[in-house]
């Protein structure tokens, strides 16, 4: 029923795919002992070219991409086409310039194409396995039922604390109110967690994953003299532990999100950039060679 | 000597133009007195009108039927419009009585009593009713509830802040205006139950929320009831209330009430007046004549009462009522688009004539009441078919001429109109486009009126020629004049089961789905008629294809139909069976339970069998069946089920083989209850009923939004998906997006008909939409949204280059422009891309494949690779 990128209409474009590359090969290998492989001989000027024009399809996706009103094909199809015709690339390049590099213009545009297919290997990657990790973070929990159970914690927290002794009430409060999803860039994307919390006699101290105020709450356990003191306690170790559960995958999912989306940070502007140094490889041989 | 020649009860458009109407009698008799009154309960005119939302825009449906009023009307704001009949009342010089509420009326033509609240009486010769059929709000039944402490209604939730209001009620009103209100007062809403039962989903979760969440000021009083009122005493202080709980009374303190306990239907009132009703409904209404007279003779019943709910129709009828009794015998309004209905027809007869033809020749309408079979002509479609090229183009032909012919009547009629206007010094009229006369449809002999599998509910009924009904694999039946088909679709909302083809020279009434179950409810007769050849027609096509439906009419009568609403278990896994099922609409769920797990091993759907193995050796239910939706199924006992295999042994196989189907795959779920898992899920959301839902793989989504975006793209810039909000279960995420349902639950009570549903399946909302948030109220799944007309966007090529406005897809923040205010909000729903050839946007523009649409059927391909 559900077909991804890779397998569409059949892996129709990996066979494309192949075909460019086998003829690709062909071509480069007609070129003769006489004329050493170059760009410059026709076969190199053929390669070139196709390489051109795949580089321009390739980059008009973005446009494809936003032309909701167009009648005609899947944008899946698309992508497909894009992955597969994209990955030749690389190949039908470096025929192209049969093996010579160097600190010019040129060796410049090569770079770039590479590194765009590099991240769009990567963007390929991520698109490809972290879908079945938000999946498996969620526990089919959808965002906002977890925002919503949240709360409620919260709130249970806040009730069982009021019950305790101020030293916990503080802590419990101080551990709500430094809870921290998201942060830095840095701290999104790896999936930091920079809570505090600020314990009696410690003063304020890194709570990660809710440690610090779990073990508080469990060494104040044995000790308590109050009646219900320990079935309050008891109470706020079960939600913190669940909280920690619960700010972890949180955390986790705004990361995988942020790396679904991040990889197209590097992409799409590479791809701006190779296709200006294209234009000036290509006004460069053409000019000046 | 009565007071008055005619009294005009209540003063709603219809009674409006009645009375005026009335008012000009007056003036061109120079009559020194009124001899007209118009008694109003209210305090102002239009009651209904005046409470809706300020500003609100009312329209003037439908566009085919002109007015014929001394008052003005036209589509406009609220205030436009009570602005205009006030000042008409006062020109025209009505006489009006407001505050006066009738108790009782008394008496018959020339001679009736009319009992006003307070003992007065008033005496008059003629009386019209024109009370419409909301009734007036239940009160709380205590001492005070008439004072200014309680309101029944409330227009403004935002017009008061930081007051104590108790909401009394448990409805959809009292939890919207409870919600309303606590965004600036202290709330307490008062449920005489202990859950909120009646309320649609969103409010019941709303109210739910609200209650459990302490930041918000709201609590809850259940199983209480007000016992007694402490009026407060003095203007803006607050009084108190005695409440009955659970836990004895309780004083509550508040500034005021609001009740919101429903209303009471008019009913009782129409009997104490001795007005006889057709059936024993709340909303049954009066059977009248031509001249709207019903079973009293004097009494006239227009408008909303009379089954004409639209205020154009209304305000027709009141100036028409008015003629009747001034001994006018007018031809009412729409005579000239019956005409222009009939004017194809091989038949040198009045429109009249006509009518009384039709009606004569099917015996299920002979009996109807005249009035109702003109309204069920008018907004019914009449087919003509012929046999020939000739004969086809010449029909055409004149079809062209008879347009040609009414357009220019109409634009006559306008001009003349004008040309009155512009002499007495009126302000000129605003006329809207004319509309496309409604002629009579024509048809090739041998062409299908529908095919098979298609979408559409339209019945049909034949009044002159044949049909033939062609179902695959099953019997040709040949339909005479005078019989009905159809049916099938439109009482279970499945798609056309074979083709219907027409012979030449057959003429057919097509009735829309709307029409038909309105007659079906006001009519009892009608309704058992269409369901007993339902129930053969449905049998033959189960059991016995090779037989006339009509020799199963015995055995239709003693098969029985049940209703199982949502949840309700039908029934359970170890009772012993005795019966089988056919589903009529719906979706079942069967479940098996084993140690304490529950697992999910089918879910017929319409026009399926379940259960029939308790028929076929095992005595025993091996699973539970439990209505997934509202489920409407047929119970087949034993000795019904072995009479139909008598009858038609030659059905026996294809049964067996059905049933081996059935118990392959409940095989297959038994042993994947991961499987049976997300079917179970998918069942508990009310996929169940729908025909295309957008399910998304989240295995396979990564979270662009290209779905939602490109929805709004095609869309007039709005979204009729939300991805983020679906619910999700293993890897499928359930889209908040329309499903198509079997049978829509938004197209229930649409006052413009403006949904529709195409052939192919396709349910959507056309330009006529009023935004009276029906349909959205109406929608369990709450997918239709009600937005003003989002303003244009830059084009991709601007947006890309310059950066400028909002990119692709729905801008939250955008501002309704004037026009669009003026407009008024507007229901918006998926409508399946129904006009893109590459099918729906979501789906073309995802770009890794993780959206489809699917229907119940397709879920065993769904959970395949579990």
């Amino acid at each position: 029923m559900y077909q991804g990128i890779l397998g569409h209409g059949g892996r129709r474009y990996a066979w494309w795919a192949a075909f460019l590359i086998v003829t690709s090969f062909a071509v480069y290998w007609t070129q003769a002992a006489s004329e050493p492989p170059s760009g410059g001989t026709w076969q190199g000027y053929g390669l070139g070219g196709l390489g051109v024009l795949l580089i321009l399809w390739l980059s008009w996706l973005g446009i494809r991409k936003r032309s909701y009103r167009r009648a005609s094909g899947t944008l899946r199809g698309w992508v497909s086409a894009h992955v597969y015709l994209g990955l030749t690339l690389p190949v039908i390049a470096t025929l192209h310039c049969a093996f010579q590099f160097g600190l010019n213009i040129h060796t410049l545009a090569y770079a770039l194409m590479m590194a765009v297919i590099l991240s769009g290997a990567y963007g390929l990657y991520v698109y490809l396995r972290f879908p079945n990790r938000l999946v498996a973070n969620r526990e089919d929990q959808s965002r906002d039922d977890l925002l919503a159970e949240l709360d409620s914690l919260d709130q249970t927290a806040l009730d069982a604390a009021g019950q305790c002794d101020d030293g916990v009430y503080g802590a419990v409060c101080s551990a709500l109110e430094m809870s921290t999803v998201g942060g830095s860039f840095m701290d999104q994307l790896l999936a930091r967690d920079r809570s505090r919390a600020r314990l009696p006699e410690r003063g304020l101290v890194d709570n990660a994953q809710q440690r610090a105020v779990i073990d508080h709450l469990v060494e104040r356990i044995p000790d308590t003299s109050r009646g219900g003191e320990a079935e309050n306690l008891r109470a706020l170790l079960r939600v913190f532990g669940r909280r920690a559960e619960l700010l972890k995958r949180l955390r986790r999912e705004l990361s995988l999100e942020l790396r679904l989306k991040l990889w197209l940070v590097f992409h799409v502007p590479l791809t701006f950039a190779l296709l200006a140094a294209l234009i000036a490889h290509v006004v460069a041989v053409f000019f000046y060679w | 000597m009565a007071d008055f020649h005619i009294a005009v009860l209540g003063a709603g458009p219809a009674g409006l133009s009645a009375a005026a109407r009335a008012a000009e009698y007056d003036r061109e008799n120079a009559a020194s007195q009124p001899t007209h009154v118009l008694l109003e309960g209210t305090a102002a005119h239009a009651n209904t009108i005046q409470r809706y939302q300020k500003g609100k825009h009312v329209m003037d449906e439908p566009g085919y039927l002109d007015l014929r009023s001394p008052m003005d009307f036209e589509a406009g704001t609220r205030e436009v419009i009570l602005d205009d009949w006030a000042q008409g009342l006062k020109a025209i010089g009505v006489n009006m009585r407001t505050g006066a509420t009738v108790n009782r009326i008394e008496g018959t033509r020339g001679n009736f009593t009319i009992h006003l609240a307070g003992g007065e009486t008033v005496t008059a010769e003629h009386v019209i009713l024109s009370i419409g059929t909301q009734g007036n709000p239940r009160r709380l039944g205590v001492a005070g509830d008439d004072s200014a402490f309680v309101q029944y209604q409330l227009d403004d939730p935002d017009e008061y802040a930081d007051e104590d209001i108790l909401v009394v009620g448990a409805g959809d009103a009292a939890i919207e205006n409870a919600l309303g209100l606590t965004r600036q007062n202290r709330v307490t809403i008062v449920n005489r139950k202990n859950e909120f039962s009646r309320a649609k989903q969103g409010n019941l979760d709303g109210i739910l929320a609200a209650i459990n969440d302490p930041a918000t000021p709201l609590t809850c009083r259940y199983q209480s009831q007000v016992k007694a009122l402490q009026l407060p005493t003095a203007a803006g202080q607050a009084g108190s209330v005695i409440l009955d709980t659970p836990d004895g009374e309780e004083t509550l303190p508040c500034h005021r009430i609001i009740a919101r306990l429903g209303s009471i239907p008019p009913r009782g009132f129409l009997e104490d007046c001795g007005i006889a009703l057709p059936n024993a409904s709340a909303e049954a209404l009066p059977e009248l004549d031509g001249q709207y007279q019903c079973n009293v003779a004097g009494l006239h019943v227009i408008g909303a009462l009379a089954g004409y709910p639209l205020i154009k129709q209304a305000m027709n009828q009141g100036q028409d009522v008015v003629d009747f009794i001034h001994g006018k015998a007018v031809k009412p309004v729409e005579h000239p688009l019956l005409q222009v209905k009939f004017g194809l027809l091989p038949y040198e007869a009045d429109v009249d004539e006509v009518l009384a033809l039709y009606q004569q020749r099917v015996p299920m309408f002979a009996r109807m009441n005249a009035l109702a079979f003109r309204e069920l002509i008018l907004e019914s479609d009449i087919l003509y078919a012929v046999d020939g090229r000739a004969a086809y183009t010449g029909l055409e032909k004149q079809a062209r001429t008879l347009r040609a012919q009414r357009l220019d009547d109409i634009e006559h009629s306008r001009r003349n109109e004008d040309r009155k206007r512009h002499e007495t010094g009126m302000k000129p009229k605003q006329w809207r486009d004319i509309e496309e006369p409604a002629l009579t449809g024509i048809l090739r002999a041998g062409e299908a009126v529908y095919r098979h599998g298609e979408y559409s509910t339209t019945f049909y009924t034949i009044v002159e020629g044949e049909v033939t009904l062609k179902s695959p694999g099953g019997p040709e039946t040949r339909l005479q004049p005078g019989q009905f088909f159809g049916e099938m679709s439109l009482l279970s909302g499945r798609p056309r089961l074979g083709d219907a083809v027409v012979a030449p020279d057959t003429i057919l009434i097509a009735t829309p789905r709307r029409t038909m179950l309105k007659l079906m409810a006001a009519n009892g007769e009608v309704a058992t008629g269409i369901e007993t050849v339902f129930l053969q027609r449905t049998l033959q096509q189960c059991f016995a294809p090779s037989l006339s439906y009509t020799a199963l009419r015995d055995i239709a009568r003693r098969v029985e139909t049940r209703h199982f609403n949502r949840g309700e278990v039908i029934y359970e896994q170890g009772d012993s069976g005795d019966c089988l099922y056919l589903i009529r609409s719906g979706t079942v769920a069967l479940t098996y339970r084993e140690n304490g797990r529950s697992i999910a091993v089918g879910h017929p759907q319409s026009g399926e069998l379940f259960g029939q193995l308790a028929l076929m050796g095992d005595a025993v239910r091996r699973e539970t069946a439990r209505a997934a939706v509202r489920v409407e199924v047929i119970a087949i006992k034993r000795a019904e089920f072995l009479e139909l295999l008598k009858r038609s042994p030659d059905s026996v196989p294809a049964l067996q083989a059905d049933t081996r189907d059935q118990l392959l795959h409940a095989s297959r779920m038994e042993s994947v209850p991961e499987a049976s898992d997300v079917i179970s899920f998918l069942l508990g959301r009310g996929l169940g009923e729908a025909t295309d839902a957008l399910v998304i793989d989240e295995n396979l989504c990564v979270g662009c939004d290209n779905c939602e975006i490109a929805c709004a793209e095609t869309h007039n810039g709005i979204s009729r998906l939300n991805r983020k909000a679906g619910a999700r279960f293993a890897h499928i995420n359930l889209p908040i997006a329309c499903r198509h349902c079997e049978q829509p639950h938004c197209m229930k009570e649409c006052p413009p008909n403006a949904i529709h549903r195409k052939p192919s399946g396709e349910v959507f909302i056309d330009d006529s939409c009023i935004g009276c948030g029906n349909c959205e109220t109406n929608c369990p799944y709450d997918v239709i949204r009600m937005e003003y007309q989002a303003p244009p966007k830059p084009g991709l090529l601007q947006w890309l280059l310059t950066g400028r406005g909002h990119g692709p897809g729905e801008d939250a923040k955008a501002q309704p422009s004037k026009k669009a205010k003026a407009a008024g909000k507007k229901a918006v729903k998926c409508d399946a891309c129904k006009d893109r050839k590459a099918g729906p946007a979501c789906v073309q523009a995802c770009p890794t494949g993780a959206a489809v649409r699917l229907s119940p059927a397709d879920f065993a391909d769904l959970v395949e690779d579990l």
